[in-house]
């Protein structure tokens, strides 16, 4: 390919045509599906994940399964995934071409970060800190609402902003299997060797990402109570789990 | 599953197992060789430390398919676009275990080497680097396996390695070489993390798992 001198007057050009803001094929349809896909499938995967992560962390059980989920998430390419459950559950169905097993390749993708991070946050929880609470006489409800989710909820969020952020980028991939979403844009670009047309998409998948990101981190310090916000997290602990 | 598909190839499949291995060593190799000096001006100048984490997190962020496709019209669809690609996503990995790594060395040590005469660089290689080795490697396994996931995706801009089959199996709807370049590609996920354990171990017999 050329070194293209002229390639940022075309992707302007791009994202100035008309045409490309319009109808099932433009931007705004295409953002749309892919903010809907993605997160309908971080809900139901919060929806999911969250309480197993919860419930064992709290309980203290399958540590070991809880702990490992995320490493055997990641050793799994999100292509493999993508094009296993296609091949699985077919291609038609509600709510639209390829929707189907996108969404459920997603919500398989999302689970286990959210469940080792909510597992890590919950075990994490200070002993000491457990043991006056229940020798304040708190039950298991009280001591798992008011003390220990509270505490763990830096890294409950760490796991949602991983598993958010995995999620926009593997529906840009679902274009590659059969689905449309920004990925869309990609994928045809480099069929039709239109280089505007894949920066532009590329421009439009990554900014949705940071949006995402962004936003989320923004969830957290909202929701992360102040006196745990100074607090940091020791790194390699946060990443032993991300 | 054909398996006349997986006899008929089996050339094909370690060919490809190969390509995939040398794009991950080169990727994370490079990879280390940009988060050193990254880590250790993070630790240096404190001030550096939020612009370097957030550049690379940022980097991190970005979907892969989206950073290959940005570099496609400037390197083509080539080992280089997929190189760059691949060793963006370990930056942010690398640099935040080296950094933490780093810092969990515990004060008394430092000064026990400084008063013993260390240098600062003596102090870093002989005293600090190695009992910052389990957090580095955790993070260099981190790295691999996340790094041999992503190769698979390279296959779309012609590289991939064992992608190239899942790509295979996606454009003819053909399950073989679909399932096998999945079960390769998580194959060398686990024996790749298993072996760094074991290396880890062998270098720096201190380190706990």
């Amino acid at each position: 390919m050329v070194p293209p001198v002229s390639l940022p007057a075309e992707v302007v050009e791009w994202f100035t045509t008309a045409e490309h803001w319009r109808g099932d094929f433009g931007v705004p349809h295409r953002l749309t599906e892919h903010a809907l896909m993605s997160f309908a499938a971080l809900a139901a995967a919060i929806v999911i994940g969250l309480p197993v992560g919860i419930w064992l962390g709290h309980r203290g059980r399958g540590g070991a399964v809880a702990i490992n989920l995320a490493n055997v998430g990641r050793a799994v390419p999100s292509l493999a995934i993508l094009a296993l459950t296609q091949q699985a559950i077919g291609l038609s169905g509600w709510p639209g071409f390829g929707a189907r097993p996108a969404f459920v390749a997603l919500v398989a993708l999302a689970v286990p970060p959210l469940v080792t991070n909510a597992y890590v946050g919950m075990r994490e929880v200070d002993r000491d800190v457990v043991e006056a609470a229940r020798g304040m006489g708190m039950t298991g409800t009280e001591l798992l609402r008011r003390v220990e989710l509270p505490i763990a909820l830096p890294l409950i969020m760490a796991g949602v902003r991983t598993a958010a952020v995995q999620v926009v980028a593997t529906a840009t991939l679902a274009a590659v299997t059969a689905w449309g979403g920004l990925g869309r844009f990609i994928v045809d670009g480099f069929g039709q060797q239109d280089n505007a047309q894949i920066v532009a998409g590329a421009l439009l998948v990554g900014l949705m990402a940071l949006v995402t990101e962004l936003t989320l981190a923004r969830v957290q310090r909202a929701v992360v109570s102040e006196g745990l916000r100074a607090e940091k997290i020791r790194v390699d602990e946060a990443l032993a789990a991300a | 599953m054909r398996w006349d598909w997986v006899r008929d190839h089996g050339d094909d499949i370690l060919a490809a197992t190969r390509q995939h291995v040398e794009l991950t060593l080169l990727a994370v190799a490079l990879g280390l060789v940009l988060s050193f000096p990254l880590g250790l001006a993070a630790r240096r100048w404190r001030r550096s430390e939020g612009p370097i984490l957030g550049l690379t997190g940022a980097l991190f962020t970005i979907p892969s398919l989206a950073l290959f496709a940005l570099l496609v019209p400037f390197t083509g669809l080539s080992r280089t676009t997929a190189e760059i690609g691949l060793v963006s996503y370990t930056l942010l990995i690398l640099v935040r275990n080296i950094v933490a790594g780093l810092d969990g060395v515990p004060d008394d040590v430092r000064e026990a080497a400084h008063g013993m005469g260390y240098r600062p660089l003596g102090q870093l290689m002989r005293v600090e680097l190695p009992l910052a080795v389990p957090v580095i490697v955790a993070g260099i396994r981190i790295a691999t396996v996340t790094t041999i996931g992503l190769v698979t995706v390279t296959g779309l801009i012609g590289q991939g390695g064992l992608g190239a089959f899942i790509i295979e199996g996606i454009n003819r709807d053909f399950r073989t070489p679909l399932v096998v370049g999945s079960v390769c590609s998580v194959a060398l996920a686990v024996v790749a993390d298993v072996a760094l354990a074991a290396a880890a171990r062998l270098v720096a017999p201190w380190s706990r798992p």
